[in-house]
């Protein structure tokens, strides 16, 4: 009976190890194609397509990126201030709710939660939320429009909720014993003791600025007002303005870098994330299990 | 009157707390609760220049409109059958691989693989559109250089309708197995070791202590996920399909959910009424699905409700 066991522990062993290498080679070889085929020659690209590795290494595609940089500058301008003020306003507005929300002698509270998940389970649509913001807020080519769709979510408030509530309620009592305000317990107690959750919503709410196209797509029509995700989808839709940039530039190719300049353009719009994963990935784990354990 | 006095007395004593929540209360009201008002825009023929109240009522010849042009069939079975694709597949690796990570490797070996699963969801549909074309473009991709180098046909992945499928289905899962892992993760780590140890010592094996101890162990984490998941049944993932598919008309019968079929009757068309009617109908068959779902849950065992 030990050794029957012992062999269906192997089997199972066998069956994971195979089931999460796999997977885990399939997340990210993407994303080492793109990087790889970026440093390709185009030339090579033309003649033996990607590999894993650079046949025949060139940067030719980030020379034409960096060509005209006031384009890519200004676009990550865009996205880091839009990203930096929007995910400070919304943590501050979340983190707010989410304290007036578990207050316990708040009487209102269930009502006001419900006004908030009400939202997630019906919706106007599109249309009317798109007429609402271009026709009466007039915020097309606006960066209000950029700024407020992202703002709060319900999920943030949810997470940031579940966490206070583990706030020890003698802390609050005793404060207010001691005439401190709601607000005043809310900023010198419950925010300081709150970090792991702000920094785990903080993340949520940078990360929806970061990766947002859509908004910029429905409500920006002016170039040089293009948040960096929605330039890198206008630069693989229209290889035009691409090649133009580079003429204008006056740089010269013997094969000008069509295919690897959309992977360099990739490349460069994803790397900070790359770079900041590492740091950032733990508070994101921490956040997403305090909002599942507690939901 | 004695209620008027009430709310007065409650409005009085919370003023800071409700002060607190003005912000995000006057923020959902404008961005949530007025479009809820403006689905009226699906019952007129909305003149953008008129404005919603201005514009003449058009009863219900939007939607109509909408049945009758035999799209509405193709996005809605489109739109539920990806999503159940979606759910079966991503679940089935969530659930599979979170136990597979309590089970097996050293604690370093956790952690790479636990970090390349999550990776993909910081990445934007933008550059998985990126990824796609990379990896099926006829010309220069990498599959066709693949089967160029052990002397295969190349293979028109990203023309062919029937490919899109195993796609869509695909990246779906690349984008969020990693996130819903780590969930099923937290609640299989909140099992009472103990079990396991009584199971083995009673002669358990393995794969018997998954499927009697782990499994009914996630099953609320797993009714609450799928019930969130089929209340969004009817929506399809734009970013997903926007990016992945694009804009080609030749795919749409196989690739067009009820959100990119909105988006497009809105943006290039400029059919208000039509998409709102459309938007109305796919809020409407949501909530309801949800309440159902929700009902039936809370009869078999209410506490795996929602609410």
């Amino acid at each position: 009976m030990k050794i029957n066991k012992c062999k269906e522990k192997i089997i199972f062993s066998l069956i994971g190890y195979f089931e999460i290498i796999v997977f885990s080679l399939l997340c990210i070889i993407p994303m080492i194609l793109v990087l790889s085929g970026s440093f390709t020659s185009e030339i090579s690209i033309h003649m033996d397509g990607y590999s894993l590795w650079p046949k025949e290494f060139s940067v030719d595609a980030y020379r034409v990126v960096f060509a005209v940089p006031d384009k890519i500058v200004k676009a990550y301008t865009v996205t880091g201030l839009l990203t930096v003020f929007g995910t400070l306003l919304g943590l501050f507005v979340c983190a707010m709710t989410a304290y007036a929300l578990q207050r316990p002698q708040f009487k209102y509270r269930n009502f006001f939660a419900l006004y908030f998940f009400f939202t997630t389970l019906f919706s106007g649509g599109l249309v009317p939320w798109y007429i609402l913001i271009v026709k009466y807020l007039h915020m097309k080519n606006s960066y209000l429009a950029l700024l407020f769709p992202p703002l709060i979510a319900v999920f943030d408030i949810i997470v940031m909720r579940s966490f206070m509530k583990t706030v020890p309620r003698a802390l609050a009592e005793s404060a207010k014993i001691d005439g401190a305000g709601e607000f005043r317990i809310f900023i010198q107690i419950f925010l300081p003791l709150s970090k792991p959750a702000l920094a785990t919503v903080g993340l949520f709410i940078a990360l929806r600025y970061w990766n947002d196209w859509y908004n910029a797509m429905l409500f920006i029509d002016k170039t040089t007002m293009y948040p960096l995700q929605f330039y890198l989808y206008i630069m693989l839709t229209s290889m035009l303005q691409a090649a133009n940039s580079a003429q204008g530039a006056g740089i010269t190719f013997k094969v000008y870098p069509s295919e690897t300049f959309k992977l360099a353009m990739t490349v460069v719009a994803t790397g900070p994330i790359l770079l900041l994963y590492p740091f950032v990935q733990k508070y994101f784990v921490r956040g997403l299990t305090m909002g599942a354990v507690k939901g | 009157m004695h209620l008027i006095k009430d709310i007065c007395r409650d409005f009085k004593e919370n003023k800071v707390l409700l002060a607190m929540l003005a912000p995000a209360i006057i923020f959902f009201f404008v961005f949530n609760y007025v479009p809820m008002a403006g689905i009226i825009i699906a019952f007129k023929k909305f003149d953008y220049m008129a404005g919603i109240f201005k514009s003449p009522w058009a009863g219900l010849d939007n939607f109509k409109f909408f049945f009758m042009s035999g799209q509405a069939w193709i996005v809605t079975r489109n739109t539920v059958l990806y999503n159940i694709a979606f759910i079966l597949v991503n679940s089935t690796l969530q659930i599979t691989l979170a136990i597979f990570l309590t089970e097996v490797g050293s604690k370093f070996f956790r952690k790479i693989t636990q970090s390349a699963m999550l990776l993909p969801y910081f990445i934007s549909w933008v550059v998985v559109g990126a990824f796609v074309y990379n990896i099926f473009n006829y010309e220069f991709g990498v599959l066709n250089t693949f089967f160029k180098s052990i002397g295969m046909e190349p293979a028109d992945v990203m023309g062919n309708v029937g490919s899109w499928k195993y796609i869509l289905i695909f990246f779906n899962a690349w984008n969020c197995v990693g996130y819903g892992t780590i969930i099923y993760l937290a609640a299989i780590t909140g099992i009472d070791k103990q079990l396991y140890e009584a199971a083995d010592i009673d002669g358990a094996n393995i794969f018997q202590q998954v499927f009697t101890i782990t499994l009914p162990s996630i099953k609320p984490t797993y009714i609450i996920l799928l019930l969130l998941s089929i209340g969004q049944i009817f929506r399809g993932n734009f970013s997903e399909f926007y990016q992945l598919v694009g804009n080609n008309g030749m795919l749409f019968d196989a690739t067009d959910v009820i959100d990119t079929f909105v988006f497009r009757s809105l943006m290039q068309s400029k059919e208000f009424g039509m998409a709102a009617a459309v938007g109305l109908y796919q809020s409407v068959l949501c909530f309801a699905i949800l309440m159902i779902s929700n009902y039936v849950i809370k009869r078999i065992d209410s506490d795996y409700a929602l609410f």
